[in-house]
């Protein structure tokens, strides 16, 4: 690979935690009440009815216990006093790209990222400079009748739609951080396919979302109506300059009868974040819902995307990659609810887990009963490259019904010291074949993902690896 | 005079009846009741509990102790403990009184083996009781119930095998139940020291087969380095039961340990194993086989720890569901930092034979060390359509042809044990509940 002969790079993910100081039109100031709604709400200038949502979810947020009964103690860290739930205004920030720190400008080039997406990356341009890019993929939706607008945007200008589906597959009450979002959320995509629409271009959030949309609350809905199909993709293999330290975004996915959705995150925010997300699709007769989730940054990551069967014949795939370094806790899975005959899920993970990070899988697969043929097959592969890394599997499975079936397999393996040896002495360093080992590993997997992302990934991985044997 | 099992008036009792035992004993006693009643019930909430049905645990309205038309059935249930005819020993207890020891033979004695009912060991082999006597941790969620049988426990085995003795035939223990609402805490303590050779089997049941226990057994293995221990338990309590037990393993360098559980019995019944490898070398096999008939929930609940490399464990848990019936597998393999080059697996097959049937899995691995091969597998299914259709072609009747494939599902486990009449045993108890 092009990038093996560059010298040692130290690329943890802390290189991103450059500040910038930071001036806003809008500030809701610190910590969360009643009053930082009523004032979101106004400068938002919401319907009531979103007001009265916002107050409920707040209750409820409150009312809800950390779940540290079954998840990390290292929730307990998080201080809600201590953050800022809503930030506007500012597009035009005024740092320049002279400021960046060099080693970022140096990891872009290995990555291979556009010159023009860099910018935007580093957090120099709130807005990423592509406008045309964007405008184009609008262009060509909205000759389809495809609705890719804000969810601001499309709570203001599509209520019949938004209003229908919103909240509906992933309740206020799922889970403290829901709940969360569901008070103070702000930002994200909302999507909606007219029937029969096969949507041939991506689309992509960072083509459209600026600062203030990249932040800590999103919240996306997508619907694709019967018989469409749409990707969409959000995030990208760069480290990302970030201050906000807890991301808790919300994204629902509905797909009617037929329709496609398939959904790729690559998440790699520097590694003082709390991740903690909540994205849940629900798939009707014959409709089919595939999340690719591929998880690389952040201090801890919670996300276990999820397929609600709610139709005859209906699909479910999660295909997740998580690579934990040092002081990371990945703790990602995936949650399958079978709802009705016939419906299929298929898991795959594989995780990664290098020096003192630790990768974990949490899934759940339920088949109620009166269900009949339903199938699931859940495969959890972790890798562990150095003596102290660790990696858990907590699957819950529940079978009933009638020719249901189940196959869960896991395994835990570290790279044969006979491949190291076969590389090394064919000329290759440690490092290399170490990479070469961990990138054969996903690769499989990898294949699946947009070859952009595919590449951007393996390229990753090999930084990652740099520094991590020997 | 009956009371409540968790009333005072119980505890003070049995502890009248206890009084001429060791003082070490008696303080045992009374600080593992204390803990019971500190000891919260188990939570919707905890992890330990998840899916079980937390409602059905309830301890009110059982007795314990004897009562008249029990003792008068001990002949009765003599009779009915005769499951393995060729035995180096045996213990009978009814509602935890000791109705029959048989001895073992003059030779083995003269060995050093010990095997005595619990309440006589104590007595007599204090320092080997002191330091074994429910020394284990419980760490799966039934701290409470473990410690309600270290405040009642006396009915129970004791067997101590010294250094390099082989026992080539099992050890037989039978516990009884009789009678509606009686509480029993069999206990069961094996120590094999170094390069010792044993097996022993539990059986427990219930008199009456719909008859309404509360039972807490714990059992306890201590497999010195080198030793071979089998330990096989077939639990058959009353339809109407609330069963725990509670199984830990401690095996020490090269020792090679095997335990089966057998569940058909109980309406709620919760095993708890726990199997802890503490010397290189070791290798354990923890095996268990259920019929879920009617609405009967079987509760398991597993670890595999491994302190020290180069060990082995294998777990392998079947359920065969029928009716309306639950079963909850949880299991965890957690493989410390030090115990580099260990092979740990765990797998749970559950065959659905109704669409009403249930079956939970939690199958868990948290490792710790990197150079290991760990894996886990679960699995629920049907029987599969293209067996019957090959048994059907050859002019099997559909009813034999699945009888023959769920009793096929279990001989993979029952087809290897070495004493055949036990398994024969087993098979027998198994195949009863298809009647």
């Amino acid at each position: 690979m092009a990038t093996t002969d560059t010298p040692d790079l130290d690329i943890k993910t802390d290189i991103g935690n450059f500040v910038y100081p930071e001036k806003h039109k809008y500030d809701a100031g610190k910590g969360l009440s009643e009053s930082t709604i009523n004032y979101m709400c106004d400068v938002k200038e919401e319907p009531d009815w979103i007001r009265d949502f916002r107050m409920k979810a707040l209750k409820t947020f409150r009312d809800k216990p950390m779940p540290t009964n079954w998840a990390s103690k290292d929730l307990n860290a998080i201080n809600f006093d201590e953050i800022r739930y809503y930030l506007a205004g500012d597009q035009k920030p005024s740092r320049s790209w002279d400021d960046v720190p060099d080693d970022v400008k140096q990891t872009f080039e290995r990555l291979g990222i556009p010159e023009s997406e860099r910018k935007f990356l580093a957090g120099v341009e709130a807005q990423f400079d592509s406008e045309a890019a964007y405008s184009n993929i609008k262009e060509i939706a909205a000759k389809q009748g495809v609705i890719f607008v804000g969810s601001t945007e499309g709570l203001k200008e599509h209520p019949e739609i938004f209003r229908k589906w919103f909240g509906k597959v992933i309740p206020t009450g799922d889970n403290k951080f829901s709940a969360l979002n569901s008070a103070v959320f702000s930002g994200g995509s909302f999507i909606y396919v007219p029937p029969g629409v096969k949507v041939s271009h991506p689309l992509q959030a960072y083509f459209r979302i600026n600062a203030q949309n990249f932040g800590q609350f999103e919240r996306t809905l997508i619907i694709a109506d019967e018989g469409s199909e749409v990707t969409y993709m959000e995030g990208c293999t760069a480290p990302k300059f970030d201050t906000a330290t807890l991301h808790s975004a919300v994204v629902e996915l509905v797909a009617l009868k037929g329709a496609k959705i398939q959904y790729i995150t690559v998440q790699n925010w520097s590694d003082n974040v709390f991740n903690l997300v909540t994205k849940r699709g629900m798939a009707h007769e014959d409709a089919e819902i595939r999340w690719i989730d591929c998880n690389i940054g952040s201090r801890l990551t919670m996300k276990y995307p999820g397929v609600i069967l709610k139709g005859r014949r209906a699909r479910g795939e999660v295909l997740s990659i998580a690579l934990a370094n040092d002081g990371q806790h990945q703790d990602t899975g995936a949650k399958m609810v079978h709802a009705a005959d016939e419906t299929s899920s298929n898991i795959i993970s594989k995780s990664i887990s290098v020096g003192h990070g630790r990768a974990t899988y949490r899934g759940l697969v339920t088949m109620p009963k009166h269900l009949k043929g339903c199938k699931n097959n859940t495969e959890c592969d972790a890798l562990l490259i150095n003596t102290n890394s660790r990696t858990d599997t907590y699957p819950a499975i529940t079978t009933r019904g009638d020719h249901n079936s189940v196959q869960h397999e896991a395994s835990v393996s570290k790279v044969s010291a006979e491949q190291i040896f076969y590389m090394q002495q064919r000329g290759m360093t440690e490092g290399q074949a170490m990479s070469l080992a961990v990138n054969g590993f996903i690769n499989d997997l990898a294949q699946h993902f947009p070859m952009e992302y595919s590449v951007e990934l393996k390229r990753l991985i090999d930084l990652e690896m740099e520094g991590s044997v020997g | 005079m009956k009371h409540e099992l968790t009333s005072r008036e119980t505890f003070d009792a049995y502890l009248a009846s206890q009084k001429d035992m060791p003082r070490w004993w008696l303080d045992l006693k009374r600080e593992s009741w204390d803990r019971f009643h500190d000891l919260p019930m188990p939570h919707r909430k905890d992890e330990n509990w998840r899916f079980a049905n937390i409602n059905g645990v309830d301890l009110g309205g059982f007795h314990f102790g004897q009562n008249p038309e029990g003792e008068a059935a001990e002949k009765d249930l003599l009779e009915r403990s005769e499951q393995v005819h060729q035995r180096a020993g045996r213990l009978v207890f009814a509602n935890d009184r000791l109705v029959h020891h048989e001895a073992v033979s003059q030779k083995l004695s003269d060995q050093g083996v010990i095997w005595l009912p619990l309440e006589q060991a104590v007595r007599k082999h204090e320092d080997l009781l002191r330091k074994h006597f429910m020394a284990q941790p419980i760490k799966l969620g039934s701290e409470k119930f473990s410690a309600l049988h270290g405040a009642l426990c006396s009915a129970g085995s004791f067997l101590y095998v010294p250094r390099g003795v082989e026992i080539d035939l099992p050890l037989v223990a039978c516990h009884w139940t009789n009678g509606p609402n009686s509480a029993v805490f069999p206990h069961t303590l094996v120590i094999a020291e170094d390069l010792a050779r044993v097996t022993l089997v539990d059986f427990f049941a219930s008199h009456q087969r719909h008859a309404r226990n509360y039972v807490c057994g714990v059992n306890d293995l201590y497999a010195g380095p080198g030793s071979r221990v089998t330990y096989i338990s077939a639990q058959n309590w009353g339809h109407d039961s609330l069963a725990f037990h509670l199984n830990s393993t401690q095996a020490f360098r090269e020792a090679y340990v095997t335990s089966l559980n057998v569940n058909v019995g109980g309406r709620q019944a919760r095993t708890e194993s726990h199997s802890q490898v503490l010397g290189e070398g070791a290798h354990t096999e923890m095996q268990s086989l259920t019929v879920a008939t009617g609405s009967q929930e079987f509760d398991q609940r597993t670890l595999q720890t491994h302190f020290k490399g180069h060990s082995v464990s294998d777990l392998l848990y079947k359920n065969a569901l029928l009716d309306d019936a639950r079963t909850i597998f949880s299991g965890l393999i957690k493989v410390e930092e030090e115990a580099q080059q260990t092979d740990a697996y765990q797998t749970n097959r559950n065959l659905l034979l109704s669409p009403t049937a249930e079956a939970n899995a939690l199958p868990g691995l948290e490792i710790l060390a990197n150079d290991v091969k760990c894996s886990h597998g679960a699995t629920s299914g049907q029987i599969d359509d293209a067996q019957l259709y090959y048994m059907l072609a050859r002019g099997i009747p559909e009813s034999v042809a699945k009888q023959l494939l769920v009793f096929g599902f279990f001989e993979d486990i029952l087809g290897k044990l070495e004493n055949e009449e036990i398994a024969e045993n087993l098979r027998s108890l198994i195949r009863a509940q298809f009647d």
